[in-house]
């Protein structure tokens, strides 16, 4: 980890974890939406079975980033990203790469709840049918073992054939979070994932974020700076497109090194 | 530093640190006076430092409540985080330091009624000042948010524990000589032990005050003074 005294204030710390324990690894990314320069040579690792929050004011880039982390963005034209982004090593940018073999193994899950007009059940086998052909059995296993783990059984396992818009908003969101661990991804990407939810739906879903971490590699982009500091190991924050500075989420909310990240977190930007 | 967009936080941050300083001028002065009382047995004095550590003990409680509300109500983090705790901290030390003052209060009753022993008097006189400005040093690096005079003030504390150590010699030699002043040279030893502790709980808020600027902790170990000292 850097060493640097807070009050030397540099520009910029990105601090430096373990390669063995990097899971998915951004080298000096950028990204334009058409001309607009939306990320600047971004460097951030992202660690194995660990909890990632990206922080920073709105447009500062934390969204952008998170879609280019599973190629979202070549949904839409004029949209490119120039650099590395290494699964396992494995660039994850380059041409020729199998974006449906890609999102199986990199999930997400959106700010607003998105079910599937269909049953609860259906929502959650709905992707799985897409990437393995299970038997009925294994099928049931898998949506119960995916609600589950997303916090959600106990409260909907009496009425799965019931549709998923039925749900709570906090609900919805936990059976988008079950749909997409039902794949067996192993990186779950996270956008604002609370933030139309009341406040004990969050706590649960918090809750099911730690427990989720067993197993995968989370990147959570909030600004609800108390849940980045909650359910995450490291910590990123963006500024106008840029990661001004990165580390353990326990340093970056005790001492800062930069006073960028520092005027953010405790409430002075601006 | 740049203000919060909230300005009420920084108002009730402002209040936190101000009323620190205000209980660390009070500290000071009961330190003071508590020396004065003993070197010039001086009775009222006494009393007076006795009476007025009601008042450190009303201001440690009141910070204590900000502090504990500012962490509820705010959520700070950071240097606001560090700023609250440290004055958590500091707090505690200097409500100390006044028990001790009452103390040496206590005991300059006691000692102003028998023989005065004027060269140990005088002992107790150089180390009672020179806690007392380790103590004004600390609360002005505290102020000034000066990590450098904080540091200094830490590095020093060797030298209050070797007047303590002097003293206390001097004291077994008057007490082996003439066993009619036991009693007060047992009153001045224990005089001696509370500047020294005063004197630890300086290096404690100077341990706190360079946690509260940098974030980070001093070494376990203190240097030894002759490390100091050029060679």
């Amino acid at each position: 980890m850097t060493t640097t005294i807070a009050t030397e204030n540099p520009e910029i710390s990105v601090a430096e974890i373990d390669k063995a324990k990097v899971k998915l690894d951004v080298q000096g990314l950028d990204f334009y939406y058409g001309k607009s320069h939306s990320l600047k040579a971004v460097s951030i690792p992202f660690a194995n079975k660990a909890v990632t929050a990206l922080i920073g004011p709105s447009g500062c880039g934390k969204s952008t980033l998170l879609r280019t982390l599973n190629r979202m963005y070549a949904l839409y034209p004029g949209q490119r990203a120039t650099g590395k982004i290494l699964l396992d090593g494995e660039d994850i940018l380059r041409p020729g790469v199998d974006l449906s073999m890609l999102r199986a193994r990199i999930g997400m899950v959106f700010q607003k709840p998105t079910p599937f007009p269909m049953s609860i059940f259906d929502n959650v086998a709905f992707g799985v049918k897409l990437y393995e052909s299970l038997s009925k059995s294994e099928m049931a296993e898998r949506v119960e073992e995916s609600l589950r783990r997303a916090a959600l059984w106990d409260e909907v396992k009496d009425k799965l054939n019931a549709p998923g818009l039925g749900l709570s908003g906090g609900q919805q969101q936990r059976l988008c979070v079950a749909r997409g661990i039902a794949v067996k991804p192993e990186i779950l990407l996270l956008d604002e994932p609370t933030s139309a939810l009341d406040p004990i739906s969050s706590a649960k879903l918090e809750e099911t974020v730690i427990q989720l971490k067993a197993d995968y590699t989370i990147v959570i982009v909030t600004h609800n700076l108390g849940q980045a500091a909650r359910v995450s190991d490291y910590t990123g924050f963006m500024y106008l497109g840029e990661l001004v500075e990165f580390g353990e989420t326990a340093t970056m909310f005790t001492r800062p090194a930069t006073r960028r990240a520092s005027d953010y977190i405790t409430g002075r930007f601006g | 530093m740049e203000q919060h967009t909230l300005r009420a936080y920084d108002e009730e941050l402002d209040a936190l640190s101000a009323e620190l300083s205000r209980m660390g001028g009070l500290a000071e002065v009961e330190v003071g006076d508590a020396l004065r009382a003993i070197t010039r047995r001086d009775v009222a004095t006494a009393q007076a430092v006795i009476s007025r550590d009601d008042r450190l003990d009303e201001i440690e409680a009141d910070i204590e409540r900000r502090a504990i509300r500012l962490i509820a109500l705010r959520q700070p983090v950071a240097d606001d985080l560090r700023r609250t705790v440290a004055a958590l901290k500091v707090s505690m030390n200097l409500e100390r330091c006044g028990d001790l003052a009452k103390n040496i209060a206590k005991r300059a009753l006691v000692i102003a009624e028998s023989e005065p022993i004027t060269p140990l008097t005088r002992s107790i006189e150089r180390m009672g000042e020179l806690v007392a400005r380790r103590l004004k040093d600390v609360l002005d690096a505290y102020a000034a948010r000066d990590v450098e005079r904080a540091k200094l003030v830490w590095q020093r504390d060797e030298e209050i524990d070797e007047h303590y150590d002097s003293i206390f010699r001097e004291l077994l030699t008057y007490m082996m000589s003439d066993p009619r002043t036991i009693a007060s040279c047992a009153h001045l030893l224990f005089v001696a032990k509370n500047l020294e502790r005063i004197g630890d709980h300086a290096t404690n808020i100077a341990e706190i005050i360079y946690y509260e600027i940098t974030g980070e902790n001093l070494p376990d170990q203190r240097p030894k003074l002759d490390a100091l000292e050029p060679r």
